[in-house]
């Protein structure tokens, strides 16, 4: 930099002028190709392993493969999806997760972190309970389940009998299935959630609740007027995101029920429709199409969500 | 944080009703959810019989550890955990190293259309990771200009997780806090870009590393659906994928107990390093 100053200056031979930007051209670049040294590892496997085939999604999803040759095929794919029986339910039963699991997943969290800031012991010992499932294998978790489940000698089903209370088969009914694998993802997945709104609860000023108090505000009130609203950007952010994640579950159905077979598809979901497209029929462009009108869905969403949020801010 | 004023005013707090609450909380809470995991230890030492007669038993009356050591053996599980090791342990090497750098680039060395780059990664994590899958698994099928099939190779679960736009956006955030005037000084004194990561932003940013490690082993760990795909060899799965694959046959108390085998060691990582998890989840989500 000092070489550009003084180089500038009008009595400096025009020469060294010219040397001294070659010299800082020449360390620019040399600056530049370190730098860019340091991110190729990265870049590489980012395009690789997501640019590719984010682009490669796109493009399978209006192509046909057939021993090693892709044509085009246009929206051939879109309509064989739409047109296949299982489209409509598969739709229809990853909202019905989706709710569900929002009716259970968003709210018990919340409650559940609210009654633990309430408590001045063992909140260590609560925290660790409730996040221990999230570190634990999925397919154990599942595994367990589907054991609990068993309608023969699950011990659910079993302890329901011996209080003689009506027993339900949970994954081989049509009715249950669904209510069976929300259970178990809910207990697999809440830890986290709750230890967020546990996070955002801590942060709330206690003078709020004073207030409230002091105005006459009753227990529900305070909950209302004040924990809600002070923590509203994290409650949404994490509706959206449970929105976002749930609608691609997979392990669940796929575990617990493979994806309800035998009763009538009742949990086949969107992302096990795509599973069995590309992996059991080898029909990549049916799968690619069926991922990009799940990506369009879910970004609809996003759009919704961004908007309502700037509504609420302003 | 405990004595802050919370949603009940602590003077008008009964006490037996507190100590009440705070019991029913507990009790809650372990039913809850260590019942479940009680029941997964248990079921696995029950007998065949034992396991389906009613009324069900509470604990086994006859514990048949044999249903442990048969499960060990038959699903081969010493061999999935070492996979799974070898991974989880590969993945994270990969990631410190690719991913620090990235950042460190992003961050300091500020390289021409570097943040066009950072926003390409960042976009990433805007698209579903189930939508991916499919052309995800094609190109580990046949990788893009030098044609190598990395199927039921280590590297097609190593190289995947280092596109991770969330680690490299953590890293980017704490890097950006090391003061300029640190990393200038060292340059006066010499040191090179290599060595001033080595010996002033990484010594500084030990806690962040922690995370972004943690994460590193807990993605692989439960990753399910990726190495089913990409390792379809059921002796190179990791846990996850292969009990689930070599689950075909093998009788339910058998089954519970793989489970609960496969589970020990999260139990006890989670343990040892219970308060940086829970930490680096808060530290995480909340900035995002």
């Amino acid at each position: 930099m000092a070489v550009v100053t003084a180089s500038s200056g009008t009595d400096a031979p025009p020469a060294a002028a010219a040397a001294g930007r070659a010299g800082t051209l020449r360390r620019s670049v040399q600056r530049n190709l370190t730098a860019h040294g340091f991110l190729i590892g990265a870049v590489l496997c980012f395009a690789c392993f997501q640019w590719y085939p984010m682009v490669r999604e796109v493009i399978m999803s209006f192509q046909k493969a057939k021993a090693g040759r892709t044509t085009w095929v246009g929206l051939h794919n879109l309509d064989q999806i739409v047109h296949d029986p299982s489209f409509w339910p598969a739709w229809r039963n990853t909202a019905e997760f989706t709710g569900l699991a929002l009716l259970f997943g968003f709210a018990l969290p919340f409650v559940t972190a609210v009654v633990m800031n309430e408590l001045r012991h063992a909140r260590g010992y609560l925290r660790i309970l409730v996040y221990l499932p999230v570190m634990l294998p999925p397919v154990s978790s599942l595994l367990l389940f589907k054991y609990l489940y068993n309608p023969e000698y699950g011990p659910i089903d079993r302890s329901l009998q011996l209080l003689h209370l009506p027993t339900s088969g949970w994954l081989q009914s049509p009715d249950m299935a669904m209510l069976a694998v929300v259970i178990a993802s809910t207990w697999m997945n809440m830890g986290s959630a709750t230890l967020i709104y546990l996070a955002a609860l801590q942060n709330i000023p206690g003078e709020l609740y004073e207030a409230a108090e002091l105005d006459g505000a009753g227990l529900l009130r305070r909950v209302w007027h004040v924990t809600i609203p002070q923590t509203r950007l994290v409650l949404s952010l994490m509706l959206m995101l449970q929105i976002v994640a749930t609608m691609q579950v997979f392990v669940e159905p796929f575990i617990l029920t493979n994806g309800g077979q035998g009763v009538e598809g009742s949990t086949t979901t969107v992302v096990y429709l795509i599973y069995q497209y590309a992996f059991n029929f080898s029909n990549y462009g049916a799968a690619c199409a069926l991922g990009l009108l799940l990506l369009l869905v879910l970004a609809a969403f996003s759009v919704i969500y961004v908007r309502l949020n700037r509504r609420l801010e302003s | 944080m405990s004595d802050t004023r919370t949603l009940v005013n602590p003077a008008q707090l009964n006490r037996t009703l507190y100590r009440a609450a705070l019991i029913l909380v507990v009790v809650a809470f372990t039913l809850a959810f260590l019942g479940p995991l009680y029941l997964l230890v248990t079921g696995g030492l029950k007998g065949t019989t034992e396991s389906i007669q009613t009324p069900p038993t509470f604990y086994p009356h006859h514990i048949e550890a044999s249903n442990y050591s048969d499960a060990w053996s038959r699903l081969n599980i010493a061999h999935l955990l070492l996979n799974t090791l070898w991974y989880a342990f590969g993945a994270l090497a990969f990631q410190l190293v690719l991913d620090v750098a990235a950042a460190y680039s992003l961050s300091k060395l500020r390289p021409a259309l570097g943040n066009a780059i950072l926003g390409l990664m960042l976009a990433t994590l805007m698209i579903p990771a189930m939508v991916l899958v499919v052309p995800q698994y094609l190109t580990v099928l046949d990788l893009p200009l030098i044609h190598q099939n990395l199927l039921n190779s280590p590297w097609a679960i190593w190289l995947p997780s280092v596109a991770n736009a969330f680690n490299i956006y953590l890293l980017k955030r704490f890097f950006d806090s090391v003061p300029q005037e640190l990393l200038d000084s060292a340059a006066i004194d010499g040191a090179g870009p290599l060595r001033t990561l080595l010996s002033i932003v990484l010594p500084m940013s030990r806690p962040i590393i922690g995370v972004v490690s943690i994460f590193a082993l807990v993605n692989v760990w439960k990753d399910f659906l990726w190495p089913l795909l990409a390792e379809p060899d059921p002796t190179r799965q990791t846990l996850n994928a292969g009990i689930y694959s070599l689950s075909l046959g093998v009788p339910e108390n058998v089954l519970i107990a793989a489970s609960a085998i496969s589970a020990v060691p999260t139990v006890i990582f989670f343990l040892i390093f219970q308060r940086s998890i829970m930490s680096g989840l808060t530290a995480g989500s909340l900035k995002g």
